[in-house]
């Protein structure tokens, strides 16, 4: 296996912090002490393969995966494509790319989700697949509702897909959601909002993409998802006697 | 101006939130069935070599309440130490594990391959330990730690030699109960609060 340097140190601070006393739930679910920060290892540089035999022909295909083709979901016809990236620009080809979401009136097919939406009987909301070799991936599905959640007095989800990435390494391992452009209740939400930099949180808001969308079918949305890159240099081994 | 840079920066984690078996352990969410061959069912196939072993734990916030909604994704080597993809490897142990919380005890259970000790970058070798990735509601970014044993020598791992306070070690050390049974319970925060990693 070639050695292709440890994995480019976590910027924290493009991520939220543990303890966002506006998300409530992270009071008592965030480290107090400090991180423990290292190089990698093996243990972090090395991650699950997946091959193509593991995804079915429907598994990209929220619109009809739960019914097996039988019968669409409701709602508006969304495709929701991108690349996966590292911190270098390069694509990550060939990872796994799952999501799940919550139906067209925001309630989600879990034995816990207790919210009044109905459930739509021909909506799962999962859906995975791989990247190609240029590191696209795409989904069919509908577009999720906004939902209310318990948290302050009156909180809302904005509309949101949740996606969850392996890249090629254990220490890559990501999960983030993506919104909609022009979703009024993203600023009101403190889940969203625990991205402290607008900018940063504007990088997981998928813009319209007429240019993808299928005339009297579907619209696009594009969203593109970085991981963490690789540090090699020609300097990576240490020389002798230095 | 200066020269640009041409890096990019790394997509911003958001939290699981409570209903992530639904994507990712779609049986446990009540959906079974919604994949043909779910991710992550057991880190080993049948034939896998070494001793079979059992880690049992909870992960307590901090109010000592252990979660119900936890999510926690394991990756491992194989008994000698081999990771998947590396020469020699056993196929017969995929390395990824995916298990949650029980919604009602709050405990989980890993049944896997006891691994070996691995190899250190720039020299040097790693205790046998098990990578674990904790993520749920109210956890913004995915949790990193690692569990170690307390019946192998874990004196000269390079990751706990890097622990100042040293009481704080044991909480990567999963604590034998019987043969091939293990405990390990993951502190949030507050007393023993588990060690977290930034790797
Ligand atoms: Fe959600």
């Amino acid at each position: 296996m070639t050695d292709l340097g440890p994995l480019i140190p976590r910027n924290r601070e493009a991520h939220p912090p543990a303890l966002d006393p506006d998300y409530k739930t992270s009071v008592a679910r965030s480290p107090n002490l400090p991180l423990l920060s290292m190089e990698s290892s093996l243990s972090e540089e090395t991650g699950p393969t997946f091959g193509h035999g593991l995804i079915g022909a429907l598994d990209n295909n929220l619109i009809l995966n739960w019914t097996k083709g039988a019968a669409p979901a409701v709602g508006e016809r969304i495709l929701m494509h991108g690349r996966v990236l590292d911190e270098r620009g390069k694509p990550v080809p060939n990872t796994l790319v799952e999501i799940w979401q919550a139906n067209a009136g925001g309630r989600y097919r879990h034995k816990k989700d207790t919210y009044f939406a109905p459930l739509d009987p021909n909506f799962g909301g999962c859906g995975r697949t791989l990247t190609d070799a240029d590191g696209h991936y795409q989904f069919l599905t509908i577009r999720p509702g906004a939902y209310p959640w318990p948290n302050r007095g009156n909180d809302w989800r904005p509309m949101h897909i949740h996606v969850s990435v392996f890249g090629h390494s254990f220490g890559q391992r990501l999960i983030t959601q993506m919104y909609f452009e022009g979703d009024p209740l993203i600023p009101r939400c403190p889940i969203a909002n625990t991205i402290k930099d607008r900018a940063r949180l504007d990088q997981l808001v998928a813009p319209l993409d007429m240019a993808s969308s299928r005339p009297l079918d579907f619209l696009a949305y594009k969203f593109d998802i970085v991981l963490r890159g690789r540090r090699q240099t020609m300097f990576e081994n240490k020389l002798e006697g230095m | 101006m200066v020269q640009k840079l041409e890096v990019l920066v790394e997509s911003a984690s958001q939290t699981a939130g409570p209903y992530v078996h639904i994507g990712l352990m779609p049986t446990y969410a009540g959906n079974a069935g919604a994949y043909a061959q779910e991710v992550g069912v057991s880190p080993i196939a049948e034939g896998a070599q070494g001793e079979i072993i059992e880690i049992v734990g909870s992960v307590f916030d901090g109010t000592g309440w252990a979660l119900r909604d936890a999510m926690i994704e394991s990756w491992q080597a194989d008994a000698a130490g081999r990771y998947p993809g590396m020469d020699g490897a056993d196929p017969a142990v995929s390395g990824l594990c995916r298990f949650a919380a029980d919604a009602v005890t709050g405990e989980f259970t890993l049944r896997t391959v006891k691994p070996g000790a691995t190899s250190a970058r720039g020299g040097g070798t790693q205790a046998p330990h098990i990578s674990l990735w904790i993520v749920a509601r109210g956890i913004n970014v995915g949790l990193q730690t690692r569990v170690y044993f307390e019946d192998e020598d874990n004196s000269t791992d390079p990751l706990l030699a890097r622990i100042e306070q040293r009481p704080r070690v044991d909480t990567l050390i999963a604590k034998k109960t019987a043969p091939g049974k293990y405990r390990f319970d993951i502190r949030l925060q507050g007393a023993g609060e588990t060690v977290f990693l930034d790797i």
